[in-house]
């Protein structure tokens, strides 16, 4: 039939481009974010999340420990509710943990930084987060600038 | 102004007749590709000639646009001290955009024009008469092959040019500008969706292969039967492929990314 070379040769191209897609989907995109899905998932409450978004990540010490997972408002506190999903591995975070939302440098993407308490009890599939600070908005802040300027 | 309305109504006519044959030729190959899986061998060949003889240049093309995004990008960010998102931003745009569109523009000049010109030349030496005469259809036999392999191989070569268009920028910005390694693709896998941004890509790529190899078929299958017409033939592939590309590209990215 047909000369063996052109076959060996549509093999290699085959290949190839299937070897583009894996490394696009592997090494280039977030395919990671979808493996890791075990996990318990923890809600807290706070008054204004800013631009955090599903997926942004949940980092304990800077080590991201999860991602949020689902964002949700509270009809009766005017509240936000942000789930947050929390690896396994990570199971003796103490139940009293407080979060706060902050922003990765001065214009970056905003996460939530999770710093430990001292309870005996930790935290569990459902648990709720009390100690909560909301994101810092540029323009609030601004305004309180100007506002304290102009009452020297 | 009578020969003027003539003149606009045998344009339209004429656009709209070609359109209606170009369908039904579409129609009429689609309705040949079960016949070719016992006989994959003739797709085989024809991926040889439309996808691996396509690879030197959309290589060469992909690692060059890579090392000029990385750049380029690099001398745009530096000012706002953001060169982190290198990576970023050149993944983003050549997944997305130029993966697909460069690759689907090269793929017509290349792949596109010399479909055109085999089918054409076939028609003008009567060789496709000469098939059906022996009861053989040259849509089945020689235009569904074709198609497929084109369908089949532009996706492939889009990923290539995306992929090595991204090792183009990593060597530009990591080894020759200093933009910190683990930054350049930790921010990138960060930011890129599989589903959002490498299957819409794949999608677009399918689509672009779709069209070109649609339109070079069709115009060598459809063109004037001497040297004159096959090669207006080829030039319309060239033409018409390119701007199919460039505006269903636009077309798809609203549709996509809203």
């Amino acid at each position: 039939m047909y000369s063996k070379t052109v076959q060996v040769w549509v093999g290699i191209f085959v290949m190839a481009g299937m070897a583009s897609l894996l490394m696009l989907s592997m090494k280039v995109s977030n395919i990671s974010a979808f493996t890791e899905t075990d996990g318990y998932e923890v809600t807290a409450n706070f008054a204004n999340i800013g631009g955090l978004k599903v997926r942004s990540p949940v980092s304990m010490a800077g080590v991201v420990i999860g991602r949020v997972a689902k964002i949700g408002f509270d009809r009766e506190s005017y509240e936000a509710v942000v789930t947050i999903k929390i690896q396994n591995q990570y199971d003796n975070i103490p139940e009293d943990a407080s979060v706060s939302i902050f922003t990765a440098g001065l214009l970056g993407e905003q996460y939530i930084d999770m710093e430990a308490g001292g309870a005996e009890e930790f935290l569990r599939q459902g648990s709720e987060l009390q100690l909560t600070q909301s994101a810092i908005v540029l323009e609030q802040i601004i305004g309180q600038f100007i506002v304290s300027q102009a009452d020297e | 102004m009578i020969g003027f309305l003539q003149r606009l109504g045998a344009t339209t006519i004429g656009v709209n007749e070609r359109l209606g044959r170009g369908s039904l030729f579409l129609w009429h190959v689609l309705g040949g590709f079960p016949g070719l899986l016992p006989r994959f061998q003739l797709v085989i060949q024809q991926m040889y000639s439309v996808g691996v003889l396509s690879l030197l240049i959309i290589a060469v093309a992909g690692l060059f646009v890579g090392m000029v995004l990385a750049l380029q990008g690099y001398n745009t960010l530096v000012d706002f001290g953001a060169t982190e998102s290198l990576g970023v931003m050149v993944a983003l745009s050549l997944v997305r955009e130029l993966g697909p569109v460069v690759a689907g523009l090269l793929f017509a000049g290349r792949a596109g024009s010399a479909l055109t010109a085999e089918i054409g030349l076939m028609k003008a030496t009567e060789q496709l008469s000469a098939m059906e005469m022996m009861a053989v259809d040259p849509l089945h036999r020689i235009v569904a092959p074709r198609f497929l392999a084109g369908i089949l191989s532009m996706p492939l070569l889009a990923a290539i040019f995306s992929a090595v268009a991204i090792i183009g920028g990593h060597l530009v910005g990591v080894e020759l500008l200093g933009v910190d390694e683990g930054a350049f693709w930790s921010q990138m896998q960060a930011k890129v969706d599989l589903y959002d941004d490498i299957a819409n890509g794949v999608i677009k790529s399918i689509v672009f292969g779709f069209v070109i190899t649609w339109i070079a078929v069709f115009e060598g299958y459809d063109a004037v039967p001497t040297s004159e017409g096959v090669s207006r033939a080829t030039t319309n592939t060239v033409v018409h492929g390119s701007l199919a590309v460039l505006g269903l590209d636009f077309i798809l990215t609203a549709l996509m990314f809203d």
